[in-house]
């Protein structure tokens, strides 16, 4: 029947495993992710009327899925996210590239940022967002994002006393940024 | 290696520059080449590919036959 409903709804899988992925790393904890999602998917289809064919989908789920848990966290209190933040769930498929202690402690390490470098360096690092995305899904300037991703990383790479450049070589690391990174 | 390889070299880095400048992500230190670029991405991608849990992909069914079977309704009635 008609192409456009199956269309947003094909878009909408499309980006429901990155969406999820963001979702654990604000909530910390999967059952409260796949609510969210949730929450987020019905929102967002009773506001499909609102959202322009074509444009950045991504972006738009994003933005709301966002704005839901900022908005369930003031509603209930800080008790919606784990007390140690982002992806601190032991995960069911492992990141096997690094060794699991390696990866632990960099969870550690996420864990520690303030929640807004955290959504900026994962926004911009891993969903493949540009600045610009990331900072209309954030709701703040583009120069503030920048400032964000960059005490982030600064942060990041204090705790693990490691350089900005990889120990492991691009080739093990370009594997990944075509396997996981850039959806679309 | 002489003077015109270094200068072949040295050109190579400044047009990667300029093309990482294009597209807004210079120096952000997450791009390939940075280990807590590729860490957050293992982690991210992790959660990615355990796929997508049955039941949001029943709600995606349901709000989509839901909207159908409304439209075909509506569709109905406008056609008597």
């Amino acid at each position: 029947m008609s192409a456009e409903p199956t269309s947003f709804k094909r878009e909408m899988l499309a980006t429901l495993p990155s969406l999820r992925a963001f979702a654990v790393s604000l909530t910390g904890k999967h059952d409260k992710a796949d609510d969210l999602v949730q929450d987020t998917v019905m929102k967002a289809w009773a506001k499909q009327s609102s959202f322009e064919m074509g444009t950045n989908i991504k972006a738009w789920l994003f933005t709301i899925l966002r704005n839901e848990f900022y908005s369930q966290m003031r509603k209930r209190g800080r008790e919606v996210q784990d007390s140690d933040g982002a992806f601190t769930e032991r995960l069911s498929v492992h990141p096997s590239q690094y060794g699991s202690m390696d990866m632990q402690d960099f969870k550690k390490a996420l864990a520690q940022l303030p929640d807004d470098q955290r959504e900026a360096v994962i926004l911009i690092g891993a969903s493949g967002f540009s600045y610009e995305e990331a900072a209309e899904i954030c709701d703040c300037a583009i120069g503030t994002m920048k400032s964000r991703v960059s005490r982030a990383r600064t942060r990041l790479q204090d705790i693990l006393k490691i350089s900005g450049e990889a120990d492991y070589g691009p080739d093990a690391v370009s594997a990944q940024v075509t396997t996981h990174n850039h959806s679309f | 290696m002489d003077g015109k390889d270094l200068r072949m070299i040295k050109d190579k880095l400044v047009t990667q520059q300029r093309m990482r400048t294009q597209t807004g992500r210079a120096d952000d230190g997450l791009g390939p080449n940075s280990d807590i670029g590729a860490r957050l991405r293992a982690l991210y991608g992790a959660v990615q590919d355990e796929g997508v849990p049955e039941q949001l992909l029943d709600l995606l069914e349901k709000l989509d036959s839901a909207e159908q079977a409304q439209k075909a309704k509506t569709a109905a009635r406008d056609g008597e």
